[in-house]
């Protein structure tokens, strides 16, 4: 089978939060279009929600790369914000910096993080306080049966 | 469970229509908190929340749930509702509480997720 590299790339606005989501949908769109199995679609569409939700609620703006590679998925988000000082404390299950408007909308439980680290084979943040952060977000395809393409 | 049977348990309003009331519905669950939705491994098609906003139809975009429940009487803005109609996720709205409306659809056998991590 010949081998390719699909790729996306997409905007996100800060604190818009009318159309935050629209990226990670697009993501989702594009993967239920090309045939992944259900459960999967749905793990990396909660990584890609949730990073961008983080790049709406915390950073001026942001993008995000979408790459499907021949046995895995690749997502970067790169946004100019605030970054985080300490990330081993961002990671910690409950540990949140969002202010109250917010939590008012059902986030900043302090989830993100952990919840990218859960659907994803591997996650490396990098960030530097004052520019911004970079999440790159790498998911192994489930074998190609559980594919219609 | 056919979403017709939810409707009526909750003696609750569509929010947008039409609607295939034969939708089914296997299980369901409730949040505030949008987190918590995101992090179920394996979630409710039926989500029973307070919230309004649109994040909600998003959040429920992203885990597949079906069909979205307010309670207390709460409706979302036109925006909001055309969203989910744009997703094809069903609203509903009850007056009912949270405790309530879960209790009653409890009691006639709708159960909540399994929590299995996968």
């Amino acid at each position: 089978m010949e081998e390719r590299v699909l790729e996306w790339d997409y905007e996100i606005e800060g604190k818009d939060f009318r159309n935050a989501g629209k990226v990670s949908s697009k993501v989702k769109e594009i993967m239920k279009e090309l045939g992944f199995d259900p459960d999967f679609v749905r793990g990396v569409a909660i990584a890609s929600y949730e990073a961008e939700m983080n790049v709406v609620c915390h950073a001026e703006k942001g993008t995000l790369h979408f790459a499907i590679l021949p046995e895995t998925l690749r997502i970067v988000v790169q946004d100019k914000g605030p970054g985080i000082p300490d990330i081993d404390l961002a990671m910690q299950e409950g540990y949140s910096t969002a202010p109250l408007e917010i939590r008012e909308m059902g986030f900043g439980a302090g989830m993100g993080l952990p919840n990218m680290k859960k659907n994803t084979d591997e996650l490396d943040i990098s960030s530097t306080v004052g520019e911004g952060t970079v999440v790159e977000m790498l998911i192994r395809t489930p074998p190609s049966k559980e594919r219609s393409e | 469970m056919q979403l017709w049977e939810i409707k009526g348990i909750l003696e609750a309003e569509l929010l947008w229509e039409p609607v295939d009331l034969q939708l089914e519905i296997e299980t369901a669950e409730a949040a505030d908190l949008m987190s918590d939705v995101l992090s179920q491994s394996i979630g409710g098609e039926l989500l029973l929340t307070g919230l309004i906003n649109s994040q909600v139809i998003r959040t429920a975009e992203m885990v597949d749930i079906k069909a979205i429940t307010f309670i207390h009487g709460k409706r979302p803005d036109a925006k909001t509702i055309a969203l989910a109609q744009q997703k094809g996720i069903l609203l509903l709205t009850t007056n009912l509480f949270l405790f309530e409306a879960c209790a009653r659809l409890a009691m006639r056998g709708l159960t909540g997720s399994s929590g299995t991590i996968w």
